[in-house]
């Protein structure tokens, strides 16, 4: 950790740094300067242009202009292959694993060691029982990927970066798949490769993980480098005013609710996908006006199904649910006219059209409302609507004409909620509101679910990221396995909230220890 | 049936599932590398009428073959330019080529030869002819098992003995070298390939031109092995049923080759058959047994058989994420 010691070179040292895409500056001259054996985090909205930084360094793009220097020095990194013989490793976000190979084939590939493959293998193999001697990087070379759990997964990531020698590991936002818990493994196994001198460059939003476990960081807004500083001389919020470039609300601001009748009683619900897989065992739960329950979970273990079994997209095996006394429909049109809203998980698969105008999206599910004028649309009463919505929810840019494919992420699902939120629904699931949402957009709209909630509307929300989830809540479900596993208060420690989420029921904590819970299982 | 009509009958089946075969691994290596080929029948096409003009210019089956399997390997990386280099929709690509081929043998045979599409006969040395294996004359007279050596085993042209290999070397390739593993791979998820310093590119290039090969061997086959020259439109709806077999063997090589022979099987007896009327059934129509490949290939889609789950990259033009 020797930020000021200049005898030693860097082991990344990029200097003016430009790349652009078309007529978007995706970087415009970035200088980085990264010490050998340390961790160092890069933190920045959607869209700062951290993830183009980091594949000119894999070299899945080449920079316009700058130089590289791995090591002190200069290199071109061409391609991907130059990049693992500088001895650079990437974890890609979205693993970039074989999901029928098994592990050590995913493990040999690019790295096969000779156009037959009898005598790699050996070799992988043997590596593979030596990283999981040295460093309890433990996985079954022979397991197929589709059958490990995400966090193995990401480990043989790591594995595949470390048996092609890297001294340099990149981690694009890895902890977005894992249980708090599976992340504080990963953090050891990254303090334990600092230890031995490599070189940890960690992409994150998270800013609580930059604090937990970067030496240094460095913030990016708009393609440019903003600043590093020592993780030790900073604070979340110092982190976050550099990332927006204003002063941001990282606490979402709310009083106490205050529950009323209760709108949604979800009984006994059981689950069958077409695949014969029971995804929800026995659910039950109830929402009451004026609060929102949160739903916690890694993503995967059931809460999607629940989310779309309740707005009638899926239909239960067995099980009730009610909404304010009576069976619901299972038609999502039928729900919406008796004002239950619903928040899509995926705004780009199912929450819009992206090819369609933003004023048509704005519609999408309320078009045959005969103020829009029926089989004939009426366009003008249309447009001016999406216009007060687009201004009221700050769209930018306020263009009800243009494609929403065009949009960022954070303004696409204003679009949604505006159109969702703004036609007085009773009910609200909403299913991961900010994911891939800049921070910005963040605190706008975990404003506008509280206002929500305290206009008097039952709200669920499902969201993986835990965080999101304590913030807003009035009450936190577990989810695990299709169970409701427990309920929890929100300022329920974090890692209390994490054991229950891989599904670690201690004693005294079973399921539905809660309040107005019939009992889970 | 007895046993000598059933010996004829497999033999039969070995000639006809030989074309099958070849197209059925041509597809699989394409397949298996991302990138889907309906123009299989195209290929076949080219290579089939490749084989019978220049066995009928040159006398020679060794030159027609080279001729075969070049024209059909041009129509895989015109497919390969179109879907791989420029991103262009397979199917739509695919389809293409089976038009182009099938018009383009027909004019060229035309202007050629001028019998209507179709080549002359070539001499006998522009021909694979049959290979009669050591032993299987005096095999003939040593009982059932001999016969069935005589008949079945011997006797076919050396295309016919390669296509029966190929799915062994195919596997071979496919398990145990360091090209099939990412091959394999690419067509499973290409960004994890690239993401390894390998060029996804290149690789289904590759496939296309394995599968144009195979695809020229299979036209060759048809046009100067089981026939002696081009007829038009020769191929007569193989290249789809290789398709169909393709997803019944699963798209493994050894697989292919009993999903193939079974296929042939149904073919040959659909000829044996023909007006023949089986005791308690009557008269089958020979449609129906012609159509039983498609029959069981939709009923295993449908579930019955096990599962068929395609490479997972198939069909979709790979683009680099940013």
């Amino acid at each position: 950790m020797n930020l000021e010691n200049g005898a030693r070179p860097a082991a990344i040292e990029l200097i003016g740094v430009s790349k652009s895409f078309g007529p978007v500056k995706a970087n415009s001259d970035i200088h980085l300067r990264v010490d050998k054996g340390t961790i160092h985090g890069i933190v920045g909205e959607n869209g700062a242009g951290k993830s183009t930084l980091m594949s000119i360094l894999y070299g899945f793009y080449q920079a316009d202009s700058g130089e590289i220097r791995i090591n002190g020095r200069p290199v071109e990194i061409r391609d991907s292959q130059e990049a693992i013989r500088l001895g650079i490793g990437m974890v890609h976000q979205h693993f970039m694993l074989v999901e029928n190979f098994t592990v050590l084939e995913n493990v040999l590939l690019g790295a096969e060691g000779g156009a037959l493959l009898g005598k790699g293998k050996a070799e992988a193999r043997a590596k593979l029982a030596a990283l999981a001697r040295e460093h309890g990087l433990e996985v079954d070379p022979d397991a197929l990927i589709s059958d490990l759990p995400v966090g193995a997964q990401q480990r043989v990531e790591i594995l595949k970066a470390l048996t092609r020698g890297a001294e340099i590991l990149i981690l694009d936002e890895p902890t977005g798949v894992l249980t708090p818990d599976e992340a504080d493994q990963l953090f050891e196994v990254l303090k334990q490769l600092r230890a031995e001198g490599k070189t940890v460059l960690i992409i994150t939003h998270k800013l609580r993980e930059i604090m937990a476990i970067t030496d240094s960081v460095s913030v990016m807004r708009q393609g440019k480098m903003v600043g590093t500083l020592r993780t030790a001389e900073t604070s979340p919020d110092q982190l976050a005013e550099m990332m927006v470039g204003r002063r941001v609300l990282l606490k979402v601001e709310k009083g106490p609710a205050n529950p009323g009748l209760p709108a949604l009683t979800v009984e006994n619900l059981t689950l069958r996908d077409g695949a014969g897989v029971e995804r929800l065992k026995n659910v039950s739960l109830t929402l009451r006006r004026g609060e929102i329950v949160g739903i916690a979970g890694v993503a995967g273990n059931g809460q999607s199904e629940l989310l779309e079994a309740i707005a009638g997209l899926r239909k239960p095996s067995s099980g009730r649910i009610l909404l304010d006394g009576a069976p619901i429909p299972h038609d999502p049109r039928a729900l919406r006219e008796l004002r239950l809203a619903h928040i899509p998980e995926d705004r780009h698969k199912m929450g819009l059209v992206l090819k369609f105008e933003t004023r048509e999206n704005s519609i999408l599910g309320y078009h045959l409302d005969h103020r829009y004028g029926g089989a004939l649309l009426n366009n003008s009463a249309i447009e001016a609507e999406c216009q007060s919505q687009m201004e009221a929810y700050d769209v930018r840019p306020p263009n009800s004409r243009l494609k929403t494919a065009n949009f960022s992420g954070g303004n696409q699902q204003k679009i949604v909620l505006a159109r969702e939120f703004e036609r007085g629904p009773h009910v609200l699931l909403i299913g991961q509101p900010t994911r891939g949402v800049d921070i910005g957009a963040i605190e706008f709209i975990h404003r506008r679910i509280i206002e929500m909630r305290d206009a008097g509307k039952a709200i669920l929300l499902v969201s993986v990221e835990l965080d999101e989830i304590r913030a807003l809540s009035d009450r936190v479900l577990v989810m695990f396995d299709g169970r409701i596993v427990g309920e929890r208060p929100p300022e329920t420690d974090e890692r209390e909230l994490g054991l229950l989420m891989a599904g670690v029921t201690g004693a005294g904590a079973g399921p539905g220890a809660g309040t107005s819970e019939r009992g889970a299982a | 049936m007895d046993w000598l009509t059933f010996l004829n009958v497999l033999d039969s089946a070995v000639r006809l599932s030989t074309p099958l075969l070849l197209a059925c691994l041509a597809g699989l290596f394409t397949e298996r590398a991302g990138v889907v080929d309906i123009g299989l029948e195209g290929k076949m096409i080219a290579g089939a009428f490749a084989a019978g003009a220049v066995a009928v210019f040159t006398g020679s089956a060794w030159i027609a073959l080279l001729a075969a399997i070049g024209a059909s390997v041009f129509f895989g990386l015109v497919h390969a330019f179109a879907c791989v280099t420029q991103r262009g929709n397979q199917i739509v690509a695919g389809v293409a080529i089976n038009f182009i081929a099938l018009g383009l043998a027909a004019v060229l045979g035309q202007s050629w030869f001028g019998q209507g599409g179709k080549t002359p006969a070539p001499p006998n040395s522009g021909r694979f002819t049959a290979i009669e294996l050591p032993y299987a004359a005096e095999a003939a007279q040593m009982g059932p098992i001999g016969r069935f050596y005589a008949d079945v085993v011997s006797g076919h042209n050396l295309l016919v003995y390669f296509a029966f290999l190929a799915p062994f070397l195919s596997w071979w390739l496919l398990s145990r070298t360091r090209f099939g593993l990412r091959l394999r791979a690419v067509g499973e998820n290409p960004a994890a390939v690239d993401t390894a310093g390998v060029s996804v590119t290149r690789l289904r290039y590759s496939g296309q031109i394995i599968c144009g090969a195979l695809c020229g061997v299979a036209g060759a086959y048809l046009a100067i092995g089981l026939n002696a020259g081009y007829l038009n439109n020769m191929t007569a709806g193989r290249g789809y049923i290789a398709l169909a077999a393709l997803i019944f063997a699963k798209w493994r090589p050894v697989p292919a080759l009993f999903v193939c022979l079974l296929f042939g099987f149904l073919d040959a007896s659909a000829n044996r058959l023909q007006g023949v009327s089986l005791p308690s059934v009557g008269v089958v129509p020979v449609q129906f047994i012609q159509a039983l490949p498609y029959i069981l290939t939709v009923i295993l889609l449908a579930g019955f058989i096990g599962k068929a789950i395609p490479p997972k990259a198939g069909g979709v033009p790979y683009v680099k994420e940013r």
